[in-house]
């Protein structure tokens, strides 16, 4: 098994027309991802490299069974992506557009309330079921199946910490990047939640950065509820208070989200905390190793 | 993005919040001026956008024209971390009974705002919140409610002690909220939220901050960004879609990705060394965006070595590569750089880079450790 993703699922791409859509949506299917089509409003009924495009997801869904969808639509259009998305039905929406309004995000996540769609994103990499599924920009070529599961705030780290575990011979059952806005559609409680269900998934990375409090929540569900080891990073221990670093979410602000504050809440709840991907990747080899 | 505080002011005044009668100066003249008009004594508060300036002498009151034209000319004068105080904020003072707090911010846990309201007001609220944390009242706001008055009615009336000035309380409260979801706010906060001896609330402080993210919709807003508040490196970094902030070490680091850049930081730090900005390049490879980090970097005389750690997806090794070896032609050699190309067309790069002085590694801890050394002096 694996969480989210696996070869059931049938993924749209909205805004498949665009540069990155496009690149995308060929990178996916080369994973051998089924991508059924996307969408590009007032070029329905048209192919574009190979792909049906429709003029929305419900219309893409009516033809084709699709129940995934990755956005790649610019920042001003990626709100209504979302929106559309979840109306339509969708199981599973990766939105990795970036610069997306937090208070458009609090209407997007009141959206979901009592319907089935999961929004992993915006601003993130997406998630990848090595060997079976990748939706989103997560490159194939560093991930392998295996019992780890990963979920991470962040894009390229995580690549840097999949890459590590892979080259220690542990390979992921899924690996999703949830973003780094501060209002994300998954967070990492939601995400971890489904890891404890997943009987391939032995042990979970847990990988933070700086500013919120989603990081201590995970650390309390670990030691209270995930019933398997998990091993973690933080990023920004060297990050000054007030500064945006990047991420709209990494930034310290007052008391609340400090590294220190992290690291120490991950490590009372028994969470070992590495002081780099390749460290991450040694602690998640000495844990399962120890079983 | 912050604003000043006469600018929160003014937008507090068009939402119908009562703030004190003021209005800001940038001379003595212009501050006497204004006095003159509003009637004294009045406080005179310097503008400028870190906090701390109550502590720094840059909030002081005047009670004829003399002390109102030095203190004006004393507070203009001041820098207050770092920053040059350019304009006054003269104020008619208001006779204070009480000071309370209030504020509407995101939860990031809920994913909702959030009122927060307290009858400690004037202080620092977060040392409030871990050292009397049942002081603090806390309101969810559903956002398919909004704020409404009876759901910040009993918070509210808890705060005061009483029922009789709770609707002017709940007014305030309804109307920060409005704000903060019109205008795209992380932050609306009035601290303090003052009851005057004639039982009136005024809003005797005024905080905003905005959501970079949704500043293309309000222009009015984008226009108000001070350019002091910013390190002039950083504006340069944003011109060109480079995320930079300065920080105070010698090893220059450029990045791809926000999470990696900063794991790349910590882990020079823990080397032992010091890095002296965080810069993330983004996903695009465009070789020109190489350049312009190179430039921003080389602009800061005290790095000795720059670090180069890309994770290749969506960027491509072998244009950053490019773009370095362009640099390097340009900008020429003064210090030492340490690449790490790893990802999406590594090989490439590898042989872009073999036939130059520029030193690569194959890992990350190999590079930050190899950078470490340079920047104290070792030899590669």
């Amino acid at each position: 098994m694996s969480i989210l993703a696996d070869t059931c699922a049938k993924v749209c791409v909205q805004g498949i027309t665009g540069r990155d859509g496009s690149f995308h949506a060929a990178q996916m299917t080369a994973y051998g991802t089924v991508v059924v089509g996307g969408t590009r409003p007032g070029k329905g009924g048209t192919e574009h490299e190979g792909f049906a495009v429709y003029d929305t997801v419900a219309g893409c869904r009516a033809a084709t069974g699709a129940n995934t969808s990755v956005i790649y639509v610019p920042a001003g259009g990626a709100v209504d992506a979302m929106y559309e998305a979840i109306e339509a039905g969708i199981e599973l929406v990766v939105c990795i557009t970036e610069g997306v309004p937090a208070n458009d995000m609090i209407g997007v996540v009141g959206a979901l309330r009592g319907r089935p769609t999961r929004l992993v994103g915006p601003n993130c990499p997406g998630v990848i079921s090595p060997g079976k599924a990748k939706v989103g920009i997560i490159p194939g070529s560093i991930a392998t199946p295996g019992p780890v599961g990963v979920v991470s705030r962040s894009g390229t780290l995580t690549y840097e910490v999949v890459h590590e575990l892979t080259r220690h011979g542990l390979g992921q059952s899924t690996c999703v990047g949830i973003g780094g806005d501060p209002v994300p559609g998954m967070n990492f409680l939601d995400v971890l939640r489904l890891f404890r269900d997943d009987p391939e998934t032995r042990l979970v990375v847990i990988i933070g950065e700086i500013g919120g409090s989603d990081e201590q929540i995970a650390a309390d569900y670990v030691r209270d509820e995930l019933d398997k080891p998990a091993v973690a990073f933080v990023a920004g221990r060297t990050a000054p208070p007030g500064k945006r670093m990047g991420h709209a979410g990494a930034i310290i602000s007052g008391g609340e989200g400090t590294a220190e504050e992290k690291v120490a809440a991950f490590e009372a709840a028994g969470v070992p905390v590495g002081m780099s991907p390749r460290a991450v990747a040694e602690l998640a080899h000495d844990r399962l190793a120890r079983g | 993005m912050k604003i000043h505080e006469y600018q929160a002011k003014s937008i507090f005044r068009n939402a119908g919040i009562p703030v004190p009668d003021g209005k800001v100066a940038a001379t003595p003249d212009g501050a006497v001026a204004v006095g003159a008009e509003l009637g004294l004594p009045v406080a005179v508060k310097a503008q400028v956008l870190v906090g701390g300036r109550g502590k720094a002498g840059g909030i002081k009151l005047a009670g004829t024209e003399a002390e109102l034209r030095r203190a004006a000319s004393d507070i203009l004068e001041m820098r207050i971390k770092e920053l040059p105080v350019r304009n006054v904020l003269i104020e008619r003072t208001a006779d204070i009974a009480r000071e309370l707090y209030l504020s509407v911010a995101l939860d990031r846990a809920a994913r909702e705002p959030l009122l927060l309201a307290s009858g400690l007001g004037g202080v620092d609220i977060e040392e409030a919140a871990r050292t009397c944390p049942g002081a603090i009242e806390r309101v969810r706001i559903d956002p398919a409610f909004g704020l409404r008055a009876y759901t910040a009615w009993p918070a509210l009336t808890r705060v005061l002690g009483g029922p009789e000035l709770v609707g002017q309380a709940v007014a305030i409260a309804t109307a920060v909220h409005k704000l903060f979801m019109e205008l795209d706010c992380s932050l609306v906060e009035v601290n303090p939220l003052v009851v005057t001896s004639d039982g009136r609330l005024v809003a005797l402080d005024a905080k905003i901050l905005l959501d970079d993210n949704a500043l293309f919709r309000h222009p009015d807003l984008a226009a108000m960004r001070d350019p002091d508040a910013d390190d002039p490196r950083e504006t340069d970094a944003n011109e060109h879609d480079l995320s930079f902030v300065a920080l105070t070490g010698d090893i220059g680091c450029i990045v791809n990705g926000a999470g990696l850049a900063m794991a790349t930081m910590d882990l020079v730090k823990h080397a032992g060394g010091q890095p002296a900005n965080f810069l993330d390049v983004g996903g695009s490879s465009r070789p020109e965006k190489v350049l312009h980090a190179m430039r921003i970097i080389l602009s800061d005389p005290d790095v000795k070595v720059i670090l180069l750690n890309i994770f290749g997806g969506i960027t491509r090794c072998d244009d950053i590569a490019r773009g370095l070896i362009e640099a390097r032609r340009t900008l020429g050699a003064r210090v030492p750089v340490v690449a790490r190309l790893t990802g999406t067309n590594e090989a490439e790069a590898r042989e872009l880079l073999a036939s130059t002085e520029l030193l690569s590694s194959d890992t990350m801890e190999g590079a930050v450790e190899l950078a470490v050394r340079l920047a104290r002096g070792e030899a590669a």
